[in-house]
C-alpha cells in the first residue's frame, strides 16, 4: 500500500482580475513508504501549493489526498494539524527557523506540537547533521549550510514518516547544496521517512533515481 | 494600589486612633481642632481649660477615666505635652497600656521626660540625658527655657501618635518660666474615658448644648471620620487617575503586541506547519498579554512599596499613626486580577488576528 495517494486533485484562487486560478489539478499521484522522489518545477508550477496540500496546510477544493491509509481532505483543520506535528516534516528553502531560539530550541519546538519534547532525541538528530559544537546558537550564529541542517534535524524530530522539501537548498551554494542534499536523503533513510523533494534545480533531480516532472503530473502547470 | 492603600489604612488608622479615650473636653472651639490638638498632638490648642472643669468632669459618675493634658513647649520640634502619671493606666488599644521600654516615669512635680518612642529615637535621647525645652508648639531656637529636663524614661512603641510626644507632669508645662501665671492652673485639655459610650450623648447635651463656655468633642472616631469625608473627593480623584492610568497601559501593551502581529506572521505561519494547531497559538498569545501584565503587576509592586514605605515615613513623622504597607488588603488580589484579566481580555484582539493567519501565504517564498 502505497503511503500517499492523491487523486483528482484541485485546488484554484481567486484571480485578481476575476474568476479562478487553478494552481494545481493532479489527476494521480502516489508515492511508496520509504521511497524517494523527486518534482522537477520550475517557479509557478505549483510546486509548493502542492506541497502545501499533501501537508494539511491547505485544502483541495475537490479530490482525494489518502495519506498512511486516512483521508485529509475529509479532517478537521485541527485534525490535519496534528497529521502534520505527528506524521510529516516539511523543509523550507528559506529554513524557516525561529530566529528567537536556539538550534537546540528549534528542533524541540519541532517535537512539541507532536509527542513531546525529547531532549535527547533532538541532541542526537543535531549531531548526525554535525551540529553537536552548535547546539546552543542562535539562526543568526550559524551559516545557511548549518541552518539548513537545523532545519533537516527539526523535519526529522517527530520520527515523520513523510518529510516534504521545497527547494531545499535553493538559497545554499554548491558545495552547502550537495552536501545538504546528501544529508537530507541519508537522514530520511535512517529514521525511515519517505521523501518528496521539489526542485528545478538539475543538478540536485540528476541524484535522484526517481524525478517526475509537475508539468505532467499538474494539468494546471502545463 | 498604593493611593488605595494609603487611603484605607489612613482611614482606618485616624478613626480607630483615640489613644485609649472616648472624648475631649476643652475650650470652647471645633471639635476637630480639640481632637487634633489632644489625641493627634497636631494643631494649636484652641485654649485653656480651668482646673474646676477638670475637675467637675473628672468627677462625674459617667467618666472612668480622665487625664488632663497641658501643651505649649517643644523639643526640636517634638511636643512636651504636660499629663499626670494616670498616662500609665490607660489602655491605648484594648489590653495594652503605656509601658516603659526603660527606666522609669516621671515624677510629679519634677522636671522629669519619658519620651515616646519615636520621639527618643528621632532626638537620638537616652536615659539620663537632659535637655531645655523650647517655648511654642514650633521650633525657635531663640525660644529657649531655661529649666533642664532629665530623662527617666522611654516608652514602648504604642504605634499612636504618643510614640512622638515628650511626655513631662503637667505642673512642668503650667510652671515654666515665660509662660502666663495667670494660667498656671489651667490645662490644655482633659481627655475623657466613658464608662459606657452611650454617657456621651447626656456630657454632650450638657457642655454644646447647654453650656457655651467649652467644647466636649464625642465621639472622636466620628469627628476624624466628618473630616476624612471632606476630603475624600480627592482620593477618589486620585483613584480615577490609577485606574485611567490602568486602562491606558493595557491599552498600550494592545496595541503593541496587536501590531507585533504583522511582525510575527511568519514565526506563527513557522509553528503552524510545524504542527501548532490555531487555538495553540491563540491561547499562547492570550497567555503572553497576562504574562505581560503579570510582569508589570511584579514592578508595579514594588513601586507600591517604594511608595508607600515613603508614605508611611512621612504619615508616622507628622502625625505618629503607622501605616504597614504589607499588610493584607483585599486590594492586593483584586487589582492583579482585574489587571490580568483585562490585558488577557484585550489579549483576544491580537490572539485572534494570530489565529487567522494564513499559513501558506505568509511562508513565502512560494516556488
Amino acid at each position: 500500500m502505497s503511503l500517499l495517494e492523491i487523486r483528482q486533485l484541485k485546488k484554484a484562487y481567486a484571480a485578481p482580475e476575476g474568476g479562478t486560478h487553478v494552481v494545481v489539478d493532479v489527476p494521480e499521484f502516489s508515492l511508496a513508504a520509504q521511497a524517494q522522489v523527486a518534482l522537477s518545477g520550475e517557479s509557478g508550477s505549483g510546486k509548493t501549493t502542492f506541497l502545501n496540500l499533501i501537508a494539511g496546510i491547505l485544502t483541495p477544493d475537490t479530490g482525494s489526498i489518502k495519506f498512511n491509509g486516512q483521508e485529509l481532505a475529509g479532517l478537521t483543520e485541527p485534525a490535519r494539524d496534528r497529521v502534520r506535528a505527528t506524521s510529516i516534516g516539511y523543509i523550507f528553502q528559506t529554513f524557516n527557523l525561529l530566529q528567537g531560539y536556539t538550534a537546540l530550541e528549534n528542533v524541540l519546538l519541532g517535537m512539541s506540537f507532536g509527542p513531546g519534547a525529547d531532549r535527547g532525541f533532538a541532541k542526537l538528530l543535531l549531531k548526525r547533521v554535525g551540529l553537536e559544537a552548535k547546539l546552543d546558537h542562535l539562526p543568526r550564529q550559524l551559516s545557511t549550510g548549518q541552518q539548513q541542517r537545523v532545519a533537516v534535524a527539526r523535519a526529522l524530530a517527530n520520527r515523520p514518516k513523510l518529510v516534504l522539501a521545497d527547494e531545499p537548498t535553493g538559497n545554499l551554494d554548491h558545495a552547502n547544496a550537495r552536501e545538504a542534499l546528501t544529508l537530507i536523503r541519508e537522514a530520511c533513510r535512517e529514521n525511515g521517512a519517505a521523501l518528496l523533494l521539489v526542485s528545478h534545480d538539475r543538478e540536485v533531480l540528476g541524484q535522484f533515481e526517481t524525478v517526475q516532472e509537475l508539468a505532467k503530473l499538474n494539468r494546471a502547470a502545463k | 494600589m498604593a493611593v488605595w492603600v494609603v487611603k484605607e489604612q489612613s482611614n482606618d488608622a485616624f478613626t480607630k486612633q483615640n489613644a485609649g479615650f472616648d472624648a475631649v473636653l476643652g475650650a470652647r472651639s471645633a471639635k476637630l481642632q480639640l481632637v487634633l490638638n489632644a489625641i493627634f498632638h497636631l494643631e494649636a490648642s484652641p485654649g485653656n481649660l480651668p482646673w474646676a472643669d477638670f475637675q467637675e468632669i473628672a468627677a462625674n459618675p459617667a467618666v472612668k477615666l480622665v487625664l488632663p493634658i497641658a501643651v505649649g513647649d517643644n523639643y526640636y520640634g517634638y511636643r512636651l505635652v504636660g499629663t499626670s502619671t494616670n498616662l500609665f493606666a490607660v489602655e491605648h488599644t484594648p489590653g495594652r497600656k503605656y509601658r516603659l521600654a526603660q527606666g522609669e516615669p516621671f515624677m510629679p512635680g519634677y522636671m522629669e521626660a519619658v519620651l515616646g518612642s519615636f520621639a527618643a529615637q528621632q532626638l537620638k535621647l537616652k536615659i539620663g540625658d537632659k535637655f531645655h525645652p523650647y517655648h511654642g508648639l514650633n521650633f525657635d531656637e531663640k525660644q529657649k527655657h531655661e529649666e533642664q529636663y532629665v530623662v527617666t524614661g522611654i516608652l514602648e512603641p504604642s504605634n499612636t501618635p504618643a510614640d512622638r510626644v515628650i511626655w513631662i507632669p503637667l505642673e512642668g508645662i503650667q510652671n515654666m518660666k515665660g509662660h502666663d501665671p495667670a494660667a498656671a492652673n489651667d490645662i490644655s485639655a482633659a481627655l475623657v474615658k466613658l464608662k459606657s459610650s452611650a454617657a456621651g450623648r447626656g456630657l454632650e447635651l450638657m457642655y454644646n448644648k447647654q453650656g457655651n463656655r467649652l467644647t466636649f468633642a464625642w465621639p472622636i472616631a466620628q469627628i476624624v471620620s466628618d473630616l476624612l469625608g471632606k476630603i475624600a473627593w480627592f482620593d477618589r480623584i486620585l483613584a480615577l487617575v490609577a485606574w485611567l492610568v490602568a486602562v491606558v497601559a493595557t491599552g498600550s501593551v494592545l496595541a503593541s503586541i496587536y501590531n507585533s502581529m504583522n511582525e510575527r506572521r511568519r514565526d506563527i505561519a513557522i509553528l503552524r506547519a510545524l504542527g501548532a494547531r490555531a487555538h495553540t497559538i491563540f491561547c499562547a498569545v492570550v497567555l503572553e498579554c497576562a504574562a505581560i501584565a503579570a510582569l508589570g503587576m511584579v514592578a508595579a509592586f514594588a513601586m507600591y512599596l517604594a511608595i508607600t514605605t515613603v508614605a508611611a515615613g512621612v504619615i508616622r513623622a507628622e502625625t505618629g499613626v503607622v501605616i504597614e504597607p504589607l499588610a493584607w488588603q483585599p486590594v492586593f488580589a483584586v487589582v492583579p486580577v482585574t489587571i490580568i484579566g483585562l490585558s488577557a481580555l484585550a489579549g483576544i484582539i491580537p490572539a485572534a488576528k494570530a489565529y487567522r493567519t494564513n499559513v501558506a501565504e505568509n511562508l513565502l517564498p512560494v516556488s
